[in-house]
């Protein structure tokens, strides 16, 4: 611990320095086919680490938020339909109004999932999704059905198109980090870690796990829908199928896990690894479907190899790295150990 | 009224398939804990390779699970030990992205020799019924039905008639005290993915001929069996069966009485209106600790 106020210095230097880089992307590379990239990279960074406040802080996981990423593209299609909204900034403004959709019916699907725990709390989620997808696709006069929404399209330059987009998602996955932290430092973030280690012992000292639960559930689900939107807005059309997608579900929760489940700097991590992976499969192999097979392949290896995700094992190598002289540290090989709880 | 009666037939014929697929699902959770996402993809691996042998020997398709049965069980085998076998912590949440990524992997190599146009099994008899009442039954779906009465009824011999039958139920029931006493839960819950692979393949038959199918049909189909098993209580093969009677009854009545697009809707409400009286589903045991 000795180095610890050095360590500090160099964490807040380097989030300064991938800040800086993060702002600084679409000046750097300006070409549409690299600020998409971007754009989708930043998008999947905000999910992740959405995802991440419910699945990693409380070790529920939720295979279900492509529900609220598509409820939010919908939720925000529609108002901008309804009000008549042309395209360019103001659709944006609009953004956290689908947020505050997606919090009121996140707040009801988790008072009724959030009843059952562990593997039927997974299943319970997927059903959810599933449902809202075929609401999507059946309340045809709202929704368009299986003939789709569309959204009102800027007139922006084709240079410069992408970049409005890719600062908004810049905006809601530092709002998103920015929460993450700020739970992770608080008594709430406390209560949260100690659900995912033993719930039951959470309760009796006093934890108000139900409250807790729920409050993660519906920030982690608010700030997917907002993400959604702005995606919604992006593509500029959405059917059922495309937006409710599962494998944007999965995708978040690979990322988390891939980076390191229940930390800060994992997801981010994850994203910025696995959805330029996945664009660049998709692109040269999309039309075979052969990419789902890599897809998979990146998957099984990433769970094999690295069960505990990047940044947890880092930190172990580097714990291990300074405690070389002296016996080798003993921490306990399950990931639920309170030990993690401190990792960035 | 015969509509409605024609429906609650037509739901227990189709119903014996999900029984048989989500005995499979349920059965696999109770021994290893694990959620296998990828059990509607393996019933479409299970059509698609009866398919293929169907194409190639020209025999009857319900004939084709003399070989596919057994090939899906030693794949089960395969799959188990290589990727449900290495994860030793964290198995609940892992074994979830593992087993999508495997249903990925089937989904994407079935688009790559099939292509991802629909095909459908067919019979010679697929266009004769016999008269019940005031309405026909096709046999494929009586047929269908008997064999996954079958073998349901094998699985259930199996478990309560035979000493590995006891050992998977002890599994299933306390795995450190089974392992204690002696059973190799390792071995156990290997044959145990395959037995479900095969029951899987055996209801890949029974779907193909009844249903239309693509690579892309698992999700449709996982839904609804991991909703099927929450009902019935993860990890009771009765609970399953009685869930899946239920489910597609009603179904089969919402699709009547009410309109078709709003008959998988159904599984849905009736999975939350059984939430809110037993969150433990229908047959499970409320575990205090981690269910």
């Amino acid at each position: 611990m000795r180095s610890l106020p050095r360590l500090r210095l160099i964490q807040g230097a380097g989030v300064v320095a991938v800040f800086a880089v993060a702002i600084a992307v679409p000046a750097l590379a300006p070409d549409p086919a690299t600020t998409n990239i971007a754009v989708f990279t930043m998008m999947y960074i905000g999910l992740a680490t959405a995802w991440n406040i419910m699945g990693g802080y409380t070790g529920y996981i939720s295979l279900g938020h492509a529900g609220f990423f598509g409820f939010g593209a919908y939720a925000l299609g529609l108002l901008l339909a309804r009000f008549g909204v042309a395209g360019g900034y103001p659709p944006f403004l609009l953004v956290p109004v689908a947020g505050l959709l997606t919090a009121v019916l996140a707040l009801a699907i988790g008072w009724f999932a959030l009843r059952t725990r562990a593997a039927t709390f997974v299943i319970v989620t997927i059903a959810f999704m599933f449902m809202l997808q075929l609401l999507a696709e059946n309340l045809v006069g709202i929704t368009g059905g299986g003939g789709g929404l569309s959204f009102p399209i800027p007139n922006w330059s084709g240079d410069f198109f992408n970049t409005p987009y890719y600062y908004v998602m810049l905006l809601l996955a530092t709002v998103g980090l920015g929460a993450s932290w700020l739970i992770r430092h608080s008594k709430f973030g406390l209560g949260l870690l100690a659900i995912r280690d033993d719930e039951d012992k959470a309760l009796a000292v006093g934890v108000p796990t139900r409250a807790f639960k729920l409050t993660a559930f519906v920030i982690s689900a608010t700030l997917v829908g907002m993400i959604g939107g702005v995606y919604g807005y992006y593509v500029t059309y959405i059917y059922p199928q495309f937006v409710v997608d599962p494998l944007i579900g999965i995708s978040m929760v690979l990322m988390v896990f891939l980076g390191g489940l229940g930390t800060l700097s994992g997801p981010v991590l994850g994203a910025l690894i696995l959805e330029p992976a996945q664009l660049w499969l998709a692109y040269n192999f999309g039309a075979s479907r052969l990419y789902l097979v890599f897809y998979a392949a990146v998957f099984l290896g990433v769970i094999l190899l690295l069960p505990r995700g990047i940044v947890p094992s880092a930190l172990d190598l580097l714990e291990r790295w300074r405690n070389r002289t002296g016996p080798p540290a003993s921490r306990p090989a399950t990931p639920a150990t309170p030990a993690k709880a401190v990792a960035p | 009224m015969t509509l409605v009666l024609e429906a609650i037939v037509l739901g227990i014929l189709t119903g014996g398939v999900y029984a048989l697929m989500a005995s499979g699902l349920t059965l696999i959770f109770g021994v290893m804990r694990i959620i296998n996402v990828g059990h509607g993809a393996l019933v479409v691996l299970g059509a698609y390779l009866s398919f293929a042998v169907w194409r190639a020997l020209h025999i009857d398709p319900f004939l084709t699970l003399v070989i596919t049965m057994p090939v899906m069980f030693v794949l089960g085998i395969v799959l188990q030990v290589v990727f449900i076998r290495p994860l030793k912590t964290d198995r609940e949440g892992l074994s979830v992205l593992v087993t999508y990524a495997i249903a990925l992997g089937i989904e994407g190599l079935l688009g790559f020799f099939f292509t991802s146009n629909y095909v459908q099994l067919r019979v010679w008899y697929a266009d004769s019924s016999f008269p019940i009442g005031s309405f026909r039954i096709t046999y494929v779906y009586l047929y269908g039905f008997l064999l996954c009465l079958a073998i349901l009824a094998a699985i259930f011999l199996m478990l309560y008639r035979t000493t590995f039958g006891a050992s998977i139920r002890a599994t299933m029931l306390n795995r450190t005290a089974a392992q204690l006493i002696g059973i190799d839960v390792d071995r156990v819950s290997a044959i145990a993915f395959g037995i479900g692979m095969a029951t899987a393949a055996a209801g890949g038959v029974v779907f193909g001929i009844t249903n239309a199918f693509n690579p892309g049909s698992h999700y449709d189909l996982i839904s609804r069996l991991l909703t099927i098993i929450v009902l019935g209580g993860l990890g009771s093969l009765r609970g399953a069966i009685i869930a899946a009677l239920v489910m597609l009854v009603s179904e089969d009545i919402t699709s009547v009485l009410i309109s078709p697009v709003w008959a998988s809707f159904v599984f849905f409400v009736i999975l939350v209106l059984v939430l809110l009286v037993r969150p433990q589903g229908l047959y499970g045991v409320r575990v205090r600790d981690r269910l």
